[in-house]
């Protein structure tokens, strides 16, 4: 899933500022799972804004809707049957980066901003924790490294083992975090599968993940 | 070449100015000449930007001191590392360490975009394909170089086995001489020289004047790499004031007992608080 954060109060007051009609559109997906731009972090956004503007004698409407994704035209299709969009003169998306941009495409006459700041592709690690594990490098290398990537995990991403600065088993930019390459080590060992990273890498194919990225189906080629 | 030598091999660091003034640079490589085999020169150590290494290993050369250039992937694009090297052969410039480089969250420009678009392992398949007279994705060069290819190895990190991989990379790649990360735990190291032993390779454990700065650092997990046994530690603390000397005569009885038992084939020397104290050392330790 994606992870994000909610951008810090201030600018997203100091963006919204000027405008009288404000729609908070939350994501119900990625972002919703991690607690930055579902239903309720819409609503607690909705009331934060108006308490804060109202203090300073600004007029603004501050209107809540949460659709299923914010990353597929079907879903945004639907909120004019729920809203009319061209009452707002501001869209404040909650939902990732992809939403936002969606957004402004489909309805690109009007201002669409962001207030979340994305973050990582990671999984729920427990409650309130979320660790990113993947930077969509279009070349997958888990298969070699027991399902540990490497790109991500390592801070260097480094592909052929780690490096002198680790210490203990820990990263050299954070001694409470463990060197990814230690734990693809323990992770090969419990598989018995240490012969696969023996072999040295060959550099990584940036050429595959230039962006921006396209992919489509082969069925609609 | 240069480390190729029979005899015990004594190498010292000398670090980039931060700036554009060489006369201190220009001293200290005149101070080592004649007392050291080469200088080495680092590439941005610790992510802290300096003089380019290109540059300051043409300058030290021209003094007719042998240069070590240090090429780290932290900095440049695979573009830019094969560039650098081409430059350095046409300057003469044929020893070569390849590393990965510190992060450059531990540096002075923490915002940058760390590149490592390639890792120590495939620099120096990189420059030996250079030396084959093809850039790495075989176009054919006007010219080829002759590096010598050196490399690191952490003979103190754990897990062991992983660090063992890596340094039979690094000698597939074409490394023939090894500088480790500081060496302070003699034990340790021979346990390391024992499988290290078994390769064509040369092997420098560096040697660091230690002082309660550094200790200072260590503790607070600001020095990657470093692995300081409790005894040293607690020489350097108990050593008060007169913690460079101690420091001095910690790095010289290293120096010393690796010579006597031909542990590894030299040292390489890091530079102190103070200039001269790399001399020192070497007086001290009668190499
Ligand atoms: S190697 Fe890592 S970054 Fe690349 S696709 Fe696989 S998990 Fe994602
Ligand atoms: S210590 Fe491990 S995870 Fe950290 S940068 Fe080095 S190899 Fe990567």
């Amino acid at each position: 899933m994606i992870v994000a954060r909610r951008k810090p109060f201030d600018e997203i007051k100091g963006s919204v500022s000027g405008a009288e009609q404000v729609l908070i559109l939350g994501c119900g997906t990625c972002v919703a799972v991690c607690l930055a731009g579902g239903e309720k972090e819409v609503a607690i956004l909705a009331s934060q804004l108006k308490m804060a503007l109202r203090l300073e004698n600004q007029n603004v409407r501050i209107d809540e809707l949460t659709i299923e994704r914010q990353c597929d035209r079907e879903f945004i299709e639907e909120i004019n049957t729920r809203v009319t969009v061209d009452d707002y003169d501001l869209i404040l998306s909650m939902a990732c980066g992809a939403g936002v941009q969606l957004l402004s495409d489909v309805f690109d006459h009007k201002v669409v901003l962001p207030a979340l700041n994305t973050t990582f592709i990671g999984v729920a690690e427990g409650p309130g924790v979320w660790t990113e594990r993947c930077r969509a490098c279009s070349n997958c290398i888990l298969g070699v490294t027991g399902g540990i990537c490497p790109i991500t995990m390592c801070a260097k991403g480094l592909v052929n083992g780690p490096c002198g600065g680790a210490i203990n088993g820990k990263c050299e930019l954070d001694y409470n975090r463990a060197c990814a390459w230690a734990m693809i080590y323990e992770r090969l060992q419990k598989l018995g599968k240490m012969e696969n990273v023996r072999k040295i890498q060959p550099p990584r194919r940036h050429d595959l993940a230039t962006s921006p990225a396209l992919v489509i189906h082969k069925a609609y080629q | 070449m240069i480390l190729d030598s029979e005899k015990f091999v004594v190498t010292a660091e000398i670090e980039p100015p931060k700036g554009t003034d060489v006369t201190g640079l220009l001293a200290s490589a005149n101070a080592l000449k004649g007392k050291v085999k080469a200088v080495l020169i680092p590439d941005n150590a610790r992510g802290v930007m300096r003089m380019s290494p290109l540059v300051v290993c043409k300058l030290v050369k021209d003094e007719g001191v042998e240069v070590i250039m240090t090429v780290a992937c932290r900095d440049r694009n695979r573009l830019a590392l094969q560039s650098d090297l081409l430059g350095a052969a046409a300057l003469g410039i044929n020893s070569i360490l390849c590393v990965t480089g510190d992060h450059t969250m531990h540096g002075d420009h923490k915002e940058a975009k760390p590149v490592f678009d390639v890792d120590s392992v495939q620099l120096l398949q990189m420059a030996a394909t250079l030396n084959s007279g093809k850039d790495m994705n075989g176009n054919e060069l006007s010219g080829a170089p002759e590096f010598f290819l050196a490399s690191t190895v952490n003979p103190f990190a754990s897990p062991v086995e992983l660090q063992t991989i890596k340094f039979e990379k690094k000698v597939e790649a074409g490394a023939r001489v090894f500088f480790t990360q500081p060496l302070f735990d003699l034990e340790r190291f021979a346990g390391f020289m024992e499988h290290a032993r078994k390769y064509p390779v040369k092997v420098l454990p560096e040697i660091c004047i230690l002082t309660s700065t550094d200790v200072a650092r260590y503790q607070d997990h600001k020095l990657p790499g470093f692995f300081i046994p409790e005894d040293i530690f607690r020489r350097i603390r108990e050593a008060g004031e007169n913690d460079l000397n101690e420091g001095i005569s910690i790095a010289a009885e290293l120096i010393k007992e690796i010579k006597r038992s031909k542990l590894a084939d030299g040292v390489h020397l890091m530079p102190g608080r103070e200039k001269g104290a790399i001399l020192e050392v070497l007086e001290r330790a009668g190499a």
